[in-house]
């Protein structure tokens, strides 16, 4: 109101004043802009050097057609690559088998990792035992877990191989996908935890009292006042997994080696790079990766709206 | 709407805490109770467990003659209201105040009634869709308001509902809550360490400290015959003048003088003996010579030099330093440390006294000042006593 008031007839000589300052101000932001741009010139540039050079001499690599065995067949063929690839059940085999990997493994951590959360945050006695003992998991290197499960796994030797009965898991399709989530979600829920749990962090007591009030069960506190409020740090967290899980590639290596058909996307990529020295369709199946990563982060990011924790709307003050 | 007994009350934390104990108050129907308190007093965790928020660790708490200790919250029909107001980011302003319907499964047509019905009360309607973060202050706190008052329920909590507003808005704001409660003649405990909502809001005040309940009445009885130094240091802005006292002859020696004990008043100083702390409040000194004759001689006069005069156009408050010692007892350090204010550096007690404002005293003055011995306290230092009640109600020096 007062605002609109005082706009509504503003002297010429008072304009001017006006017009000026904002002119001066906007001088003060851009040398800070300048200034903002030049110190962060250095760390910019070394992302350009590491990430930017690699992917663009991948997307090039994935314009030829480029084996090593035949080094002499080397030859621009445009999208050809992509068009082998893509129209090979292989390729789809790993894909759906990773979409499977990703949306079962992501789902189950985000429950765990749920519960986990709030018995980390809302322990009273022993708190950093507890805590400590839940990121036990993320601490070990993929590779090594991954042994130590094939390990547990291995007919006679290991001390899981005959809880389902005699035979060996891992030289099954369906026994070995679902270990290799088993590992996946043993070795990645504690992250899920940490990171939810900053979204516990977010959710004022007093909220969870005036619901107390208004009559809402525990578990209407948790799903109309909790989740709510939790939602920024819960896209977050889905985003970081969602985009780590499609990656797969420690677990299958070590598990099966993509036998069986479990192949991911990843490891059909590396399979062809570096096993088959086949640089071109090598690098088109990166560039597809790529691709899909990048659709996963434009999904979360412009149709859930995920942001940082705080950062939206309802966060700010 | 409902009566509220607490009976022996007693709040310990596990860390040892004790932060209420053997609360003892019974809250009539529809009355308008005020708990105030310096910081850390256990107000809110009164409040909380009336609640229900906060466990009892002894006593009983009863809502219409019946036994809650071991109900939850949402059992017991109370609503409350937050300082930090509480309200649910992700929903809007209307689904802020039918949230509490909604889990009590109203039907639509109700809730809507019920909603817009408060948001006309509150002047909220032009709001109902906006979400907490596009509010300001006032409009916030009467959507926690709203919330409140939608469901009809047998009492209201109110945890300093105010202090997150500016001077002005609380005044107003204030009045609103007034008007709400008259209107609902609903049960409210309403939590404020601003001492002019306690003494304007409620019907009855219940002062608190360390735990403990002071002293519970009526605002106006409590600022006339506070039982002991502490409700008389904690009500009262600007508050009551201590000042160190002796008795001896039948008179009672003070820095400012001696002035005359009547028969009452010996008898009961004479038992307790020793030193006293006398307390006279800022408005029962006058400046001398405005005095008429028929009164003069209910009080007695001395002399002194006025350090500083404010005047606020209906009146004059002038401050005087008192050369002797400073009264001194456990609470009155405890106010003092309440008040922020540490001790002015000076040699001497500090006085306020407030004077008409046709006084011509001006700085640096020596004014003659009058004091009605009439309305004056004396309180045993050692227990914060007031020596001077009698069946309840205090006696002046004189009578
Ligand atoms: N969870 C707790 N554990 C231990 N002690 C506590 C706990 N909550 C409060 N206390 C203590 O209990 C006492 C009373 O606290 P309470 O919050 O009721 O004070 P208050 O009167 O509301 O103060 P304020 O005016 O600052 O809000 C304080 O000494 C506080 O430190
Ligand atoms: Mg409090």
């Amino acid at each position: 109101m007062t605002t609109a008031e005082t706009a509504e007839k503003p002297t010429t000589h008072s304009v001017r004043a006006q017009r000026k300052a904002k002119a001066r101000i906007s001088e003060g932001k851009r040398q800070e802009r300048k200034l903002g741009w030049l110190l962060c010139a250095p760390a910019a540039f070394v992302m350009l050097a590491v990430t930017a050079y690699p992917i663009l001499y991948s997307v090039w690599l994935s314009f030829q057609r480029f084996d090593l065995k035949f080094p002499d067949q080397r030859e621009f063929i445009g999208l050809g690559n992509y068009w082998t690839v893509l129209s090979n059940d292989y390729w789809w085999t790993a894909f759906g088998i990773t979409m499977l990997i990703t949306v079962v493994t992501v789902a189950v951590e985000l429950v765990l990792g749920m519960a986990l959360a709030w018995i980390m945050f809302r322990t009273l006695v022993g708190r950093g035992l507890v805590r400590t003992a839940a990121l036990i998991p993320y601490g070990i290197v993929t590779v090594v877990a991954a042994f130590s499960w094939r390990f547990a796994w291995t007919p006679e030797t290991g001390y899981l191989a005959g809880v389902f009965g005699e035979g060996a898991p891992l030289t099954e399709r369906a026994s070995s996908l679902a270990i290799i989530m088993l590992a996946e979600i043993w070795k990645t829920t504690p992250f899920m935890a940490l990171l939810l749990m900053a979204g516990l962090a977010l959710v004022p007591d007093d909220l969870l009292k005036a619901a107390s009030m208004d009559g809402a069960t525990g578990w209407q506190r948790f799903t109309k006042v909790m989740l709510p409020v939790m939602k920024p740090a819960i896209l977050v967290a889905l985003l970081f997994r969602t985009l780590d899980a499609f990656r797969v590639f420690d677990n299958i290596y070590v598990l099966t080696a993509g036998a069986n058909n479990t192949s991911s996307v990843s490891m059909l990529a590396y399979n062809n790079l570096i096993r088959g020295l086949n640089l071109g369709i090598g690098s088109t199946m990166s560039v597809l990766i790529f691709i899909a990563v990048a659709i996963i982060a434009f999904i979360f990011v412009k149709l859930f709206g995920t942001a940082a924790p705080g950062s939206e709307e309802g966060g700010r003050r | 709407m409902a009566d509220i007994v607490l009976d022996k009350v007693t709040k310990a934390f596990p860390d040892g805490t004790l932060a209420v104990q053997e609360f003892n108050l019974e809250i009539a129907d529809g009355e308008f109770v005020i708990l105030v308190g310096p910081s850390g007093c256990g107000k809110s965790t009164t409040l909380n467990m009336i609640a229900g928020l906060e466990d009892i660790s002894s006593g009983e708490l009863r809502i219409d003659g019946q036994r809650v200790n071991d109900k939850a919250p949402r059992d017991r029909d109370i609503a409350m209201v937050f300082q930090s107001y509480a309200l649910y980011p992700n929903m809007t302003v209307r689904e802020n105040m039918a949230f509490p319907l909604k889990l009590a499964k109203l039907s639509k047509e109700e809730i809507d009634r019920k909603v817009d019905e408060a948001a006309k009360v509150l002047e909220l309607t032009a709001l109902l869709d906006r979400k907490p973060a596009n509010l300001s202050g006032g409009q916030r706190q009467r959507v926690a308001m709203g919330r409140a008052i939608v469901r009809s329920p047998k009492a209201f909590l109110m945890d300093e509902p105010l202090s997150n507003l500016d001077a002005k808005l609380r005044v107003q704001m204030r009045t609103v809550v007034s008007r709400l409660q008259k209107r609902l003649g609903t049960t409210t405990v309403y939590v404020t360490h601003d001492q002019t909502e306690a003494m304007t809001l409620g019907d009855r005040v219940v002062i608190m400290r360390a735990g403990a309940i002071q002293q519970v009445g009526e605002p106006q009885e409590l600022y006339d015959n506070p039982r002991n130094l502490f409700v008389a240091g904690f009500i009262g802005s600007p508050s009551m003048n201590f000042l160190p006292a002796t008795v001896s002859e039948g008179r009672l020696r003070t820095s400012l003088g001696d002035f005359p004990l009547g028969d009452r008043m010996r008898q009961q100083v004479s038992d307790s003996g020793g030193d006293l702390i006398v307390g006279i409040r800022p408005e029962h000194f006058e400046d001398a010579s405005l005095i008429e004759d028929s009164i003069r001689q209910r009080g007695a006069e001395f002399e002194a030099t006025a350090d500083l005069v404010e005047s606020m156009g209906s009146d004059k408050y002038v401050y005087f330093t008192v050369e002797g010692e400073k009264a001194s007892a456990a609470e009155l350090e405890e106010l003092a440390a309440d008040a922020g204010g540490g001790d002015l550096p000076s040699g001497g007690s500090n006085l306020v006294c407030r004077f008409s404002a046709e006084s011509r005293v001006k700085e640096g003055d020596t004014a003659r000042v009058w004091v009605n011995l009439d309305k004056i306290h004396l309180f045993d230092p050692s227990d914060g006593r007031n020596v001077t009640l009698h069946e309840g109600k205090s006696s002046g020096v004189v009578s």
